[in-house]
């Protein structure tokens, strides 16, 4: 690969606390390695703010590989910036060319509120994991995990909608803010496993319930969520959702 | 789970949106197949004799409020939900994700369907209100007295260049909403899987081009004086 | 005196004895009973769900925004368990004896025994809760290998195992707070551990929101916070992980076990650059499929296609015959790190070498499926497209996130590797039941020193982190709160709460009221540094004492010096990694100080004064088979108390894989 440096001026979202406005500043940053992470260009730029005496900027990020779903960021109108498949934090600044102008802007859904600059309130994800999203089972009660064989391509489309990061860029992307890819990932990865059939309609009608309580949108279909779903899950789970949620609803006996 | 929660929650409301667009559909082929007997070039009759059966058959009328029920729910929840979703971010972006990701008539269902709401109020003072309420004009075929339709659309279309154009941009409406609508109804309705998607994709693509073509050839057939 | 309880009798039979004869908490009792869990990793979020199970009232807490973020995620290629599904010879005795020759024998026996023994049932545990390991066409599930082992005994989820295993305990989690059984914190950091007549009665933490300081009681603390890796600045854990609250427990009583055994993961992404935040892992699963190569001609600049077969020197394979590329991490690590300071590293910085998957690739994949397929004399073209899709299946997302980082498409040219921090096998001290040396402290998953001895084996980290939460606390705790269930809930007006509470809150308004010219992170990348270079892969007196020396001075120049934006009642990234900072600095004092005490060569710790002429760790079993457990005195000043390892059924012999 051919490295280059690159100057760019960066547009960021300045928010002090949930209560305040918000507003952007601009930022010029120099001497970006292409070679560098887009947060690793958000770290030089904080050192040089903190340098200036100016406060740096607030974003959530963990594991910077791509995998714990921490990091936001809508860059340039697309959540996680502009490669398919991907994280913020595994987005490389070769994406940009010297010159470039590059605006980031946290994650805006009224069930997400922001807590400063471009960092998010996701925990909405985690009540509708409470509502419904798990397998009941306590500790020490397992049969042998080979007591029940589950068939090959049912158990690779269970971890592929299991690969969901909880990022939230689903409900980003969406323009309803919907959160029907994350709860279609989870309901499907259990429907399609025999563990998870036993609980199969209470989860995707509770789930369903309390995404709604959330404030998250509806369905439309666009399919803009996978577009930018880091992991590739598929929109096919939420035609599954839509199929246990109804045939949750017409089939349970109270 | 109430089963007011079937039509009240999120996929609730979705799913009346799928199962009346689907309705709709199925009344599409219905309206597209009657109207194309105008193309058998035999002066209306066989246009007239139809549109006479769907008119007196007790069946055909019952069915017609229903599609009136149907066309009115979709509207209604089409419009709530189009409101409750765009409440659903007070604060926008600064810059809109545009097509990254989807399709422009994907995202404008809501616009593409108050068009063909503000054409269906036309449509309908064109051609319903004047055959169930105002009267049309008398015809005989075979000694028998018909109510002229074919004639009201002659004389609509016929050197009215206006209402020809506000008809084909209506069918093209139609075609955008229909090219989402198709596929996303199925999708609701959780009736596709990476099996039967090209499928349900493929059928949805050729109706929303092959319905809203046919019923733009009427009025420029008419206008263009094809067919007399 | 360190008392490790480890039961009497016969290895196999110690945990089942236990077992039969620990105290129990009757069910209502235990609703009474509350318990405080720091860290929602594996381990953290394993014990909360238990616990929360078992009816006890528990109080989670994690830093990040959702208990599903932690690092634990990051875990890639997967989970041991001595299930012998595929008939190799696998048994539970075997786990045990890999894990602890894995060690270098420094483990202790009974605790590893243990693990062993519980990781069967912690993949039965997994499956029933959903976790979707990888399986065959007939539907069962299928193992891989992992390095240090003979035997295929690890389960997987494509490159993911840790995410899946992680989303299970999480989901068990939050089904505890659905059912009001936990009470979870998010953006909380635990600041210090509130201990009361010499029990652990309580935390005090940071509302990362906020910034306000809260107390919290609890019958007992459980610390599952992790490894502390990130002292050496670049590492492969997440930008997060710490030492604080381990840090903390430490400065309390709690005795820090063996924190200079440092995992040194063989096949890393090499660093690029100065501003490179963190490193990434290339799965060691890789090395099952992957062929480890340096040019065998000195100075050779030529694409690495370009170099023939012959010319190529495939070192591990070379060196170690009976394991080639599947030797243990310490091992590759350091073969690696000898050839490139020999001059034969790849890539512009020198500092690395390459993992090869064409033979393979072709060879074993593309051959085996053209011979399914029933294609004769196949051409190396299909051999490659049709080993491609299995290659792509197995470790797909691992090759997807190498090209992303380097830009560099590792189907078509070899991968470049390079050692990194990975694991601390070091940790808070405990003993059998995983107690610290605190009473009601107890220290799960990384974040204790008691499994791994001085080199852990891939794929037990997992293991360990849902053993210790999954199947161990549920009975060690009892055993311990059977005898708090006259203790009332201790009100946090209590002096103690309100001492511990004060430190906190002066500390924090010292860091911010520094006002200094230099950031946090540039005394991080200092402190890394110093322990990459003096307690990294190799060690020696010399460069550990200036080491010491050398931190000494840092941590001057940071309590004089740094800088750190924001105010104390908001959200403050800065202060928050300040903190962290200034816990690490100290650690990594203790850590030199503790190379520096063992003069051997164990695993991870390779000493320069000891090794073999080959130039291979050498122990010395005679004066250091013991844990070293520093107990904290004063600022700079530790203890060092010895607990003796001894080994009745794994003799300690010289590791060797050739």
């Amino acid at each position: 690969m051919q490295h280059y440096n690159m100057n760019l001026t960066l547009k960021v979202w300045r928010q002090k606390n949930a209560a305040d406005k918000g507003h952007f500043e601009t930022y010029p940053v120099k001497n970006i390695s292409s070679e560098m992470s887009f947060l690793e260009m958000i770290d030089v730029l904080n050192e040089q703010l903190i340098k200036e005496g100016k406060e740096p900027i607030a974003f959530d990020h963990d594991c910077r590989e791509g995998i714990c779903g921490m990091c936001s960021m809508y860059i340039n109108g697309r959540p996680h910036g502009p490669w398919q498949h991907n994280t913020t934090c595994q987005l490389h600044m070769r994406a940009y060319q010297d010159g470039d102008t590059i605006v980031v802007e946290p994650w805006r859904a009224n069930a997400f509120p922001v807590v400063k600059d471009l960092m998010v309130d996701r925990s909405a994800f985690d009540r509708i994991i409470q509502a419904g999203g798990y397998i009941s089972v306590n500790t020490g009660n397992a049969v042998d995990a080979n007591a029940t064989p589950i068939e090959k391509d049912k158990a690779d489309d269970a971890f592929a909608a299991a690969a969901c990061i909880g990022c939230g860029a689903c409900v980003a992307a969406c323009k309803n803010s919907s959160a029907m890819l994350f709860v279609g990932a989870k309901v499907s990865h259990l429907a399609l496993l025999p563990q998870g059939s036993p609980e199969r309609k209470s989860r995707a009608v509770n789930m369903v319930a309390q995404m709604d309580k959330e404030g998250f949108g509806a369905c439309t279909n666009t399919g803009a969520c996978e577009a930018v779903c880091p992991k590739g899950i598929s929109i096919e789970n939420i035609a599954r959702l839509n199929r246990e949620y109804m045939m949750a609803g017409l089939t349970e006996d109270k | 789970m109430k089963w007011s929660e079937l039509f009240t929650s999120s996929v609730g409301k979705k799913w009346i949106m799928g199962l009346t667009g689907i309705f709709l559909v199925l009344f599409l082929i219905v309206h597209v197949g009657l109207n194309a007997c105008i193309f058998a070039m035999d002066g209306g009759v066989m246009f007239n004799k139809a549109a006479h059966f769907m008119g007196s058959n007790a069946v055909p009328r019952i069915l017609e409020i229903g599609l009136f029920a149907g066309i009115l729910l979709h509207i209604v929840q089409g419009w709530s939900l189009e409101l409750s979703n765009r409440a659903a971010r007070k604060k926008g972006y600064a810059i809109p994700m545009g097509n990254k990701g989807s399709k422009w008539y994907s995202r404008s269902m809501g616009l593409l369907g108050t068009l063909l709401f503000l054409f269906l109020v036309m449509h309908i003072a064109h051609f319903w209100v004047p055959s169930r309420i105002t009267g049309l004009d008398p015809v005989l075929i075979d000694g028998k007295e018909f109510h002229n339709l074919y004639g009201e659309m002659l004389q609509l279309f016929q050197g009215n260049l206006l209402v020809v154009i506000l008809y084909v941009l209506g069918c093209f409406a139609l075609a955008w909403h229909l090219l989402h609508g198709f596929q996303s109804a199925f999708r609701t309705l959780g009736l596709t899987n990476n099996r039967y998607l090209i499928l349900v994709e493929g059928a949805g693509a050729l109706f929303s081009i092959l319905v809203p073509l046919v019923f733009a050839l009427m009025p420029i057939s008419m206008y263009m004086g094809w067919i007399k | 005196m360190l008392d490790s309880k480890i039961p009497a009798g016969p290895l196999d039979q110690k945990w089942t004895d236990y077992k039969g004869h620990c105290k129990l908490v009757n069910p209502a009792n235990k609703r009474k009973l509350e318990v405080i869990v720091v860290g929602t990793g594996l381990a953290g979020a394993s014990a909360a769900a238990s616990l929360g199970e078992l009816g006890y009232q528990v109080k989670a807490f994690c830093f990040q925004d959702s208990p599903r973020r932690a690092h634990s995620i990051a875990a890639q290629g997967g989970i041991n368990a001595a299930k012998n599904y595929q008939n190799d010879g696998d048994s539970v005795f075997r786990l045990f004896y890999d894990t602890i020759k894995g060690g270098d024998y420094r483990a202790r026996e009974a605790n590893v025994h243990r693990l062993a023994e519980v990781s069967v049932n912690i993949i039965d545990q997994c499956v029933a809760q959903g976790v979707p390991f990888a399986r065959e066409y007939g539907g069962l599930l299928n193992n891989r290998s992992f390095g240090g082992t003979q035997v295929k005994r690890t389960f997987y989820a494509a490159g993911q195992t840790g995410q899946q295993l992680l989303i299970g305990a999480y989901q068990a989690l939050e089904r505890q707070v659905a059912l009001g059984k936990v009470k979870m914190y998010t953006r909380h950091e635990m600041l210090d551990v509130v201990v009361i007549d010499g029990k652990a009665r309580g935390i005090i933490c940071r509302n990362l929101i906020t910034g306000e300081l809260e107390r919290h009681f609890g019958h007992a603390v459980l610390l599952c916070t992790g490894g502390y890796g990130n002292v050496f600045y670049l590492s492969t854990n997440a930008m997060g992980s710490n030492v604080t609250a381990a840090w903390k427990a430490h400065k309390k009583g709690a005795y820090f076990a063996n924190p200079c055994f440092t995992q040194i993961h063989p096949t890393c992404i090499p660093v690029s650059g100065d501003h490179q935040s963190k490193l990434t892992l290339m799965s060691e699963s890789l090395r099952n499929d992957g062929r480890i190569w340096v040019p065998a001609k000195l100075g050779d600049k030529r694409a690495a296609n370009d170099i023939p077969e012959e010319e190529r020197d495939y070192f591990l394979e070379r060196r170690y015959p009976a394991f080639g590329n599947l030797v243990p991490r310490d091992v590759a690590s350091r073969a690696a790190k000898e050839r490139c300071d020999a001059g034969y590293g790849v890539g512009t910085t020198g500092q690395a070498v390459y993992l090869d998957f064409k033979f393979n690739l072709i060879n074993k994949y593309g051959k085996a499926e053209a011979n399914k397929l029933g294609i004769q004399n196949p051409d190396t073209a299909t051999l490659i497209r049709l080993g491609k899709e299995v290659v792509k299946e197995e470790y797909g997302n691992l090759f997807d996130m190498y090209e992303k980082i380097t830009g560099e498409n590792p189907y078509e040219v070899p991968m470049r590797i390079y050692p990194a921090v990975h694991y601390t096998m070091g940790g808070l001290w405990v003993d059998y039941e995983l107690m610290t040396s605190v009473k009601g402290l107890y220290a799960l998953g990384e974040a204790n020193f008691s499994d791994h001895g001085a080199n852990r084996l891939g794929a037990s980290a997992l293991m360990q982190g849902l053993a210790d939460g999954y199947f161990v606390i549920p009975y060690t705790i009892g055993n311990y709160l059977a005898d708090e269930i006259a203790t009332k809930p201790i009100p946090t007006e209590h002096p103690a709460f309100a001492e511990a509470e004060q430190k906190v809150a002066d500390r924090i308004n010292t860091l911010l009221s520094i006002k200094g010219n230099q950031t946090v992170e540039s005394f991080h990348k200092r402190l890394g540094r110093i322990m990459w270079e003096q307690c990294g892969m190799a060690r020696s007196e010399q460069g550990l004492k200036k080491a010491i020396e050398d931190i000494r001075q840092l941590k001057k120049e940071f309590w004089s010096d740094v800088r750190i934006p924001g105010q104390v009642n908001e959200m403050n990234p800065e202060l928050d990694k300040a903190g962290r900072v200034a816990d690490f600095i100290e650690l990594g004092e203790l850590m030199c100080l503790d190379a520096l005490d063992r003069k051997e060569s164990c695993g991870g710790h390779f000493r320069e004064e000891s090794q073999t002429e080959e130039g291979e760790a050498l122990r010395d079993d005679q004066q250091y088979a013991y844990v070293a457990a520093w107990g904290y005195q004063s600022d700079s000043q530790w203890q060092l108390n010895k607990e003796p390892l001894l080994f009745d059924v794994a003799k300690p012999s010289q590791r060797s894989y050739k």
